[in-house]
């Protein structure tokens, strides 16, 4: 049995379709990333998943259980971390985990036990005790992970939860998702990091203007819509695009103190780089090719059409 | 729908012990459910030429009244605007659960502030009461019917808690007058006789009385009726509306 199985799933707001027909299964123990623009619908579709919203057509079964049917029991087995995702600023970090436990009916040892483990976890333990008032916003998601988890969910959906946070604060939620997932739990991603989508899931969901502009493994996706092939460079000084004139690629971006090439032929270009770059003495600081990304192929997949 | 009824009373009492801990100290809450009737009665006891006693039930019932329908307002705005509330829907709860959990933290707001009014009068103005059963049941009813009175005031959740605190006064304030708390029910006429009867508050007045003077205007058992049926109609035109917002202004 799949943990989620999404059929024909449709929600309109007035005349405007937000989710448009979207079928789509998750099998238990995946980690499965969806992606998509602003405003493609991700999170009214999770908003249906978790129950919030009602469809106006299409199903959906979390476990084989029917959301509409039984929306308590599927929210028992089903934590989110919801976009809106703040905690009780009023509340100390320990009583915003204890009052996620009350709710899911774990006895006070279990729910003493658990939040000291998340507390340590996710680096929170000597700050556990204060108003979350005083915490940053990465502080503060790390509450609200701690939250979805104390009840050791089947199902775990996260709404863009690395959104605008630090390194440490991202690596410590990555790292609970992994643990999560390697523990049995399914876990469904949304986020704009194209990145750590590729790195995370076994498999992401493009979504583009409420429909799934493509669904499959990241690799897949990513050999199959993008073929581009690209050289990043940088030199001891500054340079300007006419530099580049003599060498002959279809696209040039520049990124800081890089310049990014794209090429059909990587060897060609290297080779004719380097020998501007003597012939002007100029040193070169970094050279690397890169291969098709994903990155790549969602900007092709969700692309507007001019 | 399945019954849940273990987890629906967990997240009953979750909620309630939730909104105990966060909101019975905010400002609103503070100033329009205790400051707030306190003076209310000074300016109307002050310099009129009456007896205490008259009023005493009157004044309990306006400050029951004020305090167990101030919580109410105030939560699904404030967790709406802090971002609090999707949160909280995503645990396993459904709407109802978490209006019943409002509604109990404002009516033990409510029942505790009138408790504590009650035995100080008692110890320091010799208030004497004359059966102890009928106040203490119009004090659970009291405080539910205006509890949940509370709650439905916060139904139009997507707005600013201010302007919902605004209109919720605007709401409130009327019902005072036509209460017979300043005025003795039997003493209204004509147009104010007939607003009395439709003022919910009129009856906790009138049972109030009958706790402490062991006389009222209306049988208990009207009372009792009459104030259970608002408190149930509250809960379900809440209930209806909190549904039909909830996702606005999230
Ligand atoms: N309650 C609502 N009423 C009207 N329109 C809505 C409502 N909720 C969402 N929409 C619209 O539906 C579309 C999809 O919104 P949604 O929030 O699902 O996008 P998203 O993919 O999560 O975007 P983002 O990446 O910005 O979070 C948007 O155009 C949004 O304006
Ligand atoms: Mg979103």
């Amino acid at each position: 049995m799949s943990a989620i199985q999404v059929e024909n799933l449709t929600k309109t707001f007035g005349d405007f379709v937000a989710v448009n027909g979207i079928s789509f299964e998750v099998a238990k123990g995946e980690f499965f990333g969806l992606l998509g623009p602003n405003g493609a619908g991700k999170t009214t579709a999770i908003r249906m998943l978790v129950g919030l919203l009602t469809s106006n057509d299409g199903s959906i079964l979390i476990q084989g259980l029917d959301i509409t049917k039984d929306v308590i029991s599927a929210k028992m087995k089903l934590s989110t971390v919801p976009e809106t995702r703040n905690v009780y600023t009023d509340l100390s970090a320990r009583e915003n985990i204890q009052l996620a436990g009350k709710f899911y009916g774990l006895s006070k040892n279990e729910i003493a036990e658990k939040s000291d483990e998340l507390l340590n976890e996710l680096g929170l333990s000597d700050r556990g005790d204060d108003p979350v008032i005083n915490f940053s916003k990465g502080m503060r998601q790390r509450v609200s992970i701690a939250c979805a988890v104390i009840n050791e969910p089947d199902i775990l959906i996260l709404d863009e939860p690395t959104e605008g946070l630090d390194v440490q604060s991202r690596r410590l939620l990555i790292n609970k998702m992994k643990q999560m997932n390697e523990n049995g739990t399914t876990v469904i991603l949304t986020t704009h990091n194209i990145e750590e989508a590729n790195q995370l899931c076994e498999r992401v969901c493009i979504i583009n203007k409420g429909k799934i502009a493509a669904i499959d493994r990241p690799e897949t996706l990513t050999s199959t819509f993008d073929k581009t092939q690209s050289i990043e460079i940088s030199f001891n000084c500054s340079v300007t695009q006419d530099f580049f004139e003599p060498v002959s690629v279809y696209r040039i971006e520049n990124y800081g103190d890089k310049w990014r090439l794209y090429t059909s032929s990587p060897d060609r270009t290297i080779k004719h780089l380097s020998k501007i770059a003597e012939y002007q003495g100029l040193e070169i600081i970094s050279l690397r090719t890169l291969g098709p990304s994903l990155e790549e192929a969602f900007v092709s997949l969700t692309e507007v059409k001019k | 729908m399945k019954p849940h009824i273990n987890t629906m009373i967990r997240g009953v009492l979750t909620v309630a012990e939730k909104d105990i801990r966060i909101y019975y100290n905010k400002p609103p809450v503070i100033i329009f459910g205790l400051i707030f009737p306190f003076f209310m009665f000074l300016a109307f006891y002050i310099g009129r030429d009456m007896d205490l006693s008259t009023l005493f039930p009157g004044f309990i019932s306006m400050a029951l009244f004020f305090t167990a329908s101030s919580v109410g307002p105030l939560i699904t705005p404030w967790e709406k605007q802090q971002g609090t509330y999707e949160r909280l829907l995503s645990f396993p709860v459904n709407i109802n659960t978490i209006l019943l959990g409002d509604i109990l933290a404002g009516a033990t707001f409510g029942f505790m502030i009138s408790i504590v009014v009650i035995v100080a009068s008692v110890v320091l103005l010799g208030v004497v009461i004359e059966q102890i059963m009928v106040l203490i049941l119009s004090l659970i009813l009291g405080s539910m019917c205006f509890a949940a009175l509370g709650v439905l005031l916060a139904s139009p959740s997507s707005q600013a808690p201010s302007n919902i605190m605004m209109l919720s006064s605007l709401v409130r304030f009327p019902l005072i007058f036509i209460s017979g708390i300043f005025i003795p029910i039997k003493e209204l006429e004509g147009t104010g006789r007939i607003l009395s009867q439709i003022s919910p508050l009129t009856y906790l007045v009138d049972i109030f009385n009958a706790g402490f003077y062991g006389t009222s205007v209306f049988a208990i058992s009207i009372d009792v009726l009459i104030l259970s049926a608002f408190t149930l109609l509250f809960v379900y035109v809440a209930s209806l509306f909190h549904k039909k917002n909830m996702l606005k202004g999230l």
